[in-house]
């Protein structure tokens, strides 16, 4: 599950990662309010930034025409002009596809002067099975880029989970920064409570990017984490109630969220054969052999290991209010479930549906034989599928004659 | 002979009395499976379907059944006391069919369990069949939720991190008439006990196994390690096929450890080391035991 920079933030606070002062509004008038205080706090400069679930903000550009998802402001009537472009508007970015994502919430934060930008990250390292910080010197960027350019910059510290993040572990890592004298202690507070957000939220990512070294007014250098961005572990939600209470559904796609009800894992693409199938690796080849027969998957759907009646049913409607699907394949291998359940499942879907597309059904498993005689019987016009490359080739001929 | 277990292995099961693992150890009984005990805390003591004992812990199962083998149905937040309890136990093997554990647990868990003799398989997987020579393979050993008809004995190994898509090569490989040694599903999660390599060079080490069918997917570079070491200490022939080549980044394809991130860990790349040692991938799932099979000498 993701969370908004906002909710990363409040995480991040309490377990004492610094950053520069913020809050966060839903009005103009609010983030107004917020600026002039913050200017006369000492602030020069004041970041007004919309929260979505999307990377890209500050290049991304509004449906209205309006340039910036994030935007530097010297005064408190400038933010609150901003903030009124931004507020109730869709934002369209690299990450949200052409539709965009409407802006419901800005934080508005000092933007202090930076004088260096690094890049932090604590994630899991799946082949040694632990937690690994990242860090680089090259701040602001795509680390991927960096990663792929030049992997000599980036920093890699691995946390033994019996003990946790060590003291000499973060200072190790602020050394390989840079960082120096009394910036040390700082950055080591700072790491540790990064690490510690990681771990006791369960997430699957803690990003600060960047993490800047800055000149305060009174001149002096200190480290803060300028942006945040939190993604949690969806198997460990059931122990944390308050994270549970951040999901955002609007940020979530309608058909997915409608999908996760009837515990169907439901993932939509942008072409227009929908599948639906049992277990997520046959899931995932079946989208696979749609597309080397020349097909384009409209979804990724997986209904389980038993699904029930009630699950094909749902799952056939789900597919069909996507506009673009222009025919459907069933893929089912029915190790333990019984085939001619699924085959009852999918006649009545038919039926209530009303289902005009082509259906190509590819049953194979226990009591097959039941299951395709159910299918032969039931009047419909279901195109039957031999082996799985016999059934993907039917679906996309049907789809590209139709 | 075949891998990690075979039909005379003795198995418990923990989480015996749940509806899942009820049903499951019903079929693997049904199949021929030595299924020797069963753990329920507070449920000592009482009989499964009339036959198998029930304990409240497995260490006391051990020591009045000699299993060596667990198969854990207990609820995901459950899961990794239970894992631990079959470490600490002493067990051979334990295998984790539990879905949904949180992913820091099993980091935890791995970490209990360096230095210790027990092998993990899973969690999120649908365990290890061996087949048996009986009819539809039955007298075979089955711990997990694979269906146990599909099977025949002989002598190709199956490993892979999906259920369905390793039924799909058993099945493949049972109709043209070709058996399996042992089948390994490791499971779906991105941190679990044994790797794609793990299985390899159990499979590479047993004269019973002729030929490899690895299935793997998106996510993580466990395919592309397995794929370094068969490309020079591998003799036997090796099939493979990755999964997810259509998933769009940054999204996780059902098994929480499917999903490419940060350009990392995509089917393109994942091919490309099968093929760069030596592994014949098959171009669509529906031809993965001919793959193999054109390798192998009949």
């Amino acid at each position: 599950m993701n969370i908004h920079e906002y909710q990363a933030r409040q995480l991040l606070g309490q377990y004492g990662v610094a950053m520069p002062r913020w809050e966060v509004c839903d009005t103009p008038e609010a983030a107004k309010r917020i600026a002039a205080q913050l200017l006369a706090e000492g602030a020069d400069l004041i970041a007004v930034k919309s929260q979505i679930h999307a990377g890209g903000r500050g290049k991304g550009t509004f449906k209205s025409g309006f340039q910036g998802g994030v935007k530097l402001c010297q005064t408190a009537e400038d933010v609150g002009e901003k903030a009124k472009a931004m507020l109730g508007n869709m934002l369209v970015t690299k990450q949200t596809g052409p539709e965009g994502r409407l802006v419901r919430k800005l934080i508005i934060a000092a933007a202090p002067e930076i004088k260096k930008e690094f890049y932090l990250a604590v994630l899991l390292d799946r082949s040694s099975s632990r937690p690994v910080i990242m860090a680089s010197i090259e701040g602001g960027m795509d680390i991927e880029e960096v990663a792929a350019r030049t992997p000599e910059k980036i920093i890699k510290e691995s946390i033994d989970p019996a003990v946790g993040m060590m003291p000499y572990q973060a200072r190790k890592v602020a050394s390989a920064l840079g960082l120096k004298d009394d910036l040390i202690g700082p950055a080591a507070k700072l790491l540790l409570g990064v690490y510690k957000t990681w771990w006791e939220c369960d997430a699957s990512l803690v990003e600060i990017n960047p993490l800047c070294l800055v000149r305060t007014r009174a001149g002096k250098e200190t480290l803060l984490a300028v942006d945040a961005k939190l993604s949690l572990d969806d198997n460990a939600l059931y122990r944390h109630p308050n994270l549970q209470a951040m999901r955002d559904l609007a940020e979530e796609a309608p058909l997915e969220i409608e999908a996760g009800k009837f515990n169907l894992n439901y993932i939509k693409l942008d072409g227009n054969i929908a599948c639906l199938v049992n277990g997520a690796g046959l899931a995932m080849a079946t989208m696979d052999i749609i597309q080397h027969f020349g097909g384009r998957p409209a979804n990724f759907l997986d209904v389980g290991g038993g699904a029930s009646h009630e699950q094909v049913a749902a799952a056939f409607k789900i597919i069909l209010q996507d506009p673009n699907v222009k025919g459907i394949l069933v893929n089912i291998f029915g190790g333990i479930m019984d085939c001619n359940v699924i085959a009852t499942g999918i006649v009545a879907a038919v039926k209530e549906t009303g289902l005009q597309l082509p259906l190509v059904v590819r049953l194979e498993g226990n009591n097959v034989e039941a299951g395709k005689k159910t299918l032969a019987e039931s009047g419909l016009t279901i195109i039957r599928g031999g082996s799985m490359a016999d059934a993907a080739q039917k679906v996309v001929k049907a789809v590209s004659t139709s | 002979m075949s891998i990690l277990v075979t039909p005379q292995t003795r198995v418990l099961v923990q989480g015996i009395t749940g509806s899942f693992g009820a049903r499951h150890t019903q079929l693997s009984l049904a199949y021929g499976t030595q299924i020797v005990a069963g753990v329920t805390p507070g449920k000592g003591g009482q009989l499964f379907e009339n036959r198998v004992p029930i304990f409240d812990t497995v260490a006391e199962a051990i020591k009045q059944t000699g299993a060596t083998a667990s198969a854990i149905f207990v609820p995901p937040a459950f899961a990794a006391d239970a894992i631990l309890e079959g470490v600490d136990a002493g067990l051979d093997l334990v295998v984790c069919i539990t879905e949904g554990i949180p992913v820091n647990d099993m980091v935890k868990v791995k970490r209990a369990m360096e230095g210790k003799q027990t092998r993990l398989i899973g969690p999120n997987c649908p365990g290890i069949v061996t087949p048996g020579a009986g009819t539809d393979s039955q007298g075979g050993c089955r711990i997990g939720i694979a269906p146990g008809y599909i099977h025949q004995q002989g002598h190709v190994g199956v490993v892979s991190r999906s259920g369905t898509l390793t039924y799909e090569a058993v099945w493949q490989l049972t109709c043209r008439g070709v058996g399996q040694s042992t089948c390994v599903g490791i499971g779906g999660d991105p941190v679990n006990g044994t790797s794609h390599l793990d299985v390899i060079k159990l499979f590479q080490a047993d004269p019973d196994t002729h030929g490899i069918i690895m299935i793997g997917e998106i996510g993580g570079s466990a395919e592309e390690e397995a794929a370094a070491w068969i490309r020079s200490n591998c003799r036997k022939p090796v099939a493979g096929f990755i999964a997810g080549a259509t998933a769009p980044p940054g999204r996780r394809m059902g098994h929480a450890g499917a999903i490419v991130s940060g350009g990392k860990g995509t089917a393109a790349a994942k091919i490309a080391a099968f093929k760069d040692a030596g592994i014949r991938v098959a171009p669509t799932p529906s031809e993965m035991a001919e793959t193999l099979l054109k390798m192998m000498p009949r």
